[in-house]
């Protein structure tokens, strides 16, 4: 390649990221193209080309018929899921469920990180994040077999350490609607709080240590220091994660709520996601299928592309 | 060290066990279900184990790993996380290194750029998805769980902040003056620079490829093929085994208590022995992903 023009100039320019757009150079950029293209091509066919298929939200599709020889039904699919109770129950489960998590899974990490960072001894902390942050990695698999049998009525470990504490019968934590989504927003936090504390220890450490000195000597205790220093230094970023996970008001947890949820908690556990999986693929529904879950993904794009400009604007945040 | 108020001390002391505590929760679940299966049966089903094993034995687990059924999930769960992560880190260090140039050294860029990042944005869903998967002609090959993912838009960009921000440009431009190609330079300079980086991003990506399960669920109609996480989730949590051609002694035999337990815990050890290097890695990835520039 050294016969390119000196424009290939690997040199330190700064970013030009707002230049308006210049023309393609295949000749001098052939390699960096041929790069992308693999990537670019599973991204097309697995991102892109299913997008198409959305169409059979508005048909009545049939798998023999295809999607040009299905027959159209227009809005039909849409109107069916308003009208059922069953779907608006599904919606309203979701929107519930995924509520508190992400009310919980953003004031508890952040207490977390507030906590985490007033321990001294190193090696207690260090031996506190090694802990708290495994549960992130273990599969809902996995932790669907482990909390199957700990919160099991029958010897479960949690329903015996309960019942030798307090005068009650076994709690069905997975067999009682309430429980389950008690259950449910309780263990996702449990799994991932070590985890996305991880963004606020970085703010922490991100913090000025001059600003502590100052305090010090203007006669500040460490609440104080808490209070005034360590807080307001961590809202920027508390502030954003807030912002981003308003994208995921309608991701209530498929893979946790799948290893967990059984037909007697449908009422109250089942979410778009497993609905869309019983009604599409188990029970063979594809437009109906398809209808709830486009449903799901317009509003979480319009979420998302909302979150985002916010998060742009008011903290400065983008992703790339 | 300036002095330290006495309501700040037992405010330490409290937090400390308060802490510990909530480490002990963390862990608990998976101490227990260790020491199920490492006990003896009817202790187990007499819930008299604890945290501790009851009438220590190892006859769990030379059920489970005898079991050719099991095998056979771990081997293809070995063989689908191997494969995959090969894969996928291969396209996406390329694609990375690219996207890492700026739009003037690379024009097309940043169109690239949004082709990707849409894709973060709007997915079509589980439905349109499978019905493309089908009509590719994917069902029940491994190749169903290792393509549709195989491009994941956060781990490339990580990778992509990462090149941009630790690779010294100096060394880049040595090399091209000495004549390499931009291939050359992603072999012999990007790659062993930025190993921690990549070894983080192949770390996530073999963890996501062992612990997932349902594209195995849908995409594979022979339950043979089954890598372990689908297994599991069909054997354990499901528990669901209309579907599975299992001869029923053998069902028998790995739905007992301490079976299962030790077949939990053998899909959760592959996790746990990457953990210590996922764990002094994966923070210093997700800090120059979060804050870069």
């Amino acid at each position: 390649m050294k016969t390119v023009t000196e424009s290939h100039d690997i040199a330190p320019v700064p970013s030009d990221r707002n230049r308006p757009k210049t023309k393609w150079n295949i000749k001098r950029d052939w390699p960096l193209h041929l790069m992308v293209f693999p990537a670019l091509v599973l991204i097309l066919i697995f991102q892109y080309a299913p997008l198409p298929g959305l169409v059979m939200a508005f048909q009545e599709f049939k798998p023999w018929l295809g999607f040009t020889n299905s027959p159209w039904v227009g809005l039909e699919q849409f109107r069916k899921m308003i009208e059922f109770p069953q779907a608006r129950q599904v919606i309203l489960n979701t929107f519930i469920i995924s509520s508190f998590k992400i009310v919980f899974n953003l004031i508890v990490p952040f207490v977390f990180a507030l906590l985490l960072n007033e321990v001294r001894v190193m090696l207690f902390k260090r031996v506190v994040q090694t802990f708290v942050y495994l549960p992130h990695f273990l599969s809902w698999v996995i932790l669907g077999g482990v909390l199957i049998d700990i919160l099991s009525t029958e010897g479960g470990l949690v329903n015996q350490v309960i019942t030798s504490i307090f005068p009650v019968e076994p709690i069905f934590f997975l067999g009682d609607g309430d429980w389950f989504r008690f259950t449910v927003v309780v263990s996702d936090i449990w799994k991932d709080f070590g985890f996305s504390a991880i963004v606020f220890l970085a703010a922490i450490s991100g913090i000025d240590p001059s600003l502590y000195e100052a305090s010090v000597i203007d006669g500040a205790n460490r609440f104080q220091q808490m209070l005034y220093i360590t807080i307001p230094g961590m809202i920027p970023i508390a502030i954003v994660v807030g912002t981003l996970s308003l994208g995921n008001i309608l991701n209530a947890g498929f893979d946790q709520i799948f290893n967990l949820y059984n037909p007697l908690v449908y009422h109250k556990g089942d979410i778009i996601d497993t609905y869309v999986y019983r009604i599409g693929l188990i029970s063979g529904d594809y437009s109906f299928g398809t209808a709830v879950g486009m449903f799901k993904s317009v509003i979480s794009f319009i979420l998302i592309v909302i979150a985002y400009r916010l998060a742009y604007k008011y903290a400065n945040y983008r992703i790339f | 060290m300036h002095h330290i108020s006495l309501p700040y001390r037992i405010f330490t002391v409290c937090n400390n066990i308060f802490l510990a505590f909530l480490s002990f929760l963390c862990i608990a679940p998976l101490l227990h279900i260790l020491a199920v299966s490492f006990s003896d049966p009817s202790a187990a089903s007499a819930n008299l184990v604890k945290l501790w094993p009851v009438g220590f034995t190892l006859d769990a687990y030379n059920e489970t790993i005898g079991n050719e059924n099991f095998s056979r999930a771990l081997w293809n769960g070995i063989v689908r996380t191997v494969a995959g992560t090969a894969f996928s880190m291969f396209f996406m260090t390329l694609a990375a290194y690219a996207l890492s140039k700026d739009n003037a050294d690379f024009r097309g860029r940043n169109a690239y750029m949004w082709v990707f990042v849409f894709t973060m944005l709007l997915n079509a869903g589980l439905i349109p998805t499978y019905v493309l998967v089908q009509k590719l002609g994917l069902i029940n090959s491994v190749w169903a769980l290792i393509l549709p993912n195989a491009i994941s838009i956060f781990n490339m960009i990580l990778l992509m902040n990462f090149f941009r921000s630790s690779v010294p440009k100096t060394l880049e431009e040595a090399a091209y003056i000495d004549g390499a190609s931009h291939f050359r330079t992603v072999f012999s300079i990007y790659i062993p620079i930025s190993l921690p980086a990549i070894a983080t991003v192949s770390l996530f990506t073999m963890v996501w490829h062992w612990n997932s399960w349902f594209d195995g669920l849908i995409y594979l109609t022979d339950t043979r093929k089954y890598p372990l996480s689908t297994f599991l989730q069909t054997i354990i949590v499901q528990q669901d085994t209309t579907q599975m051609n299992i001869d029923p002694e053998d069902l028998k035999m790995l739905s007992e208590r301490t079976v299962r337990a030790s077949q939990v815990f053998i899909g959760t050890a592959p996790i746990l022995l990457v953990y210590p290097f996922l764990q002094r890695y994966f923070v210093k990835g997700i800090v120059l992903g979060a804050v870069k520039e």
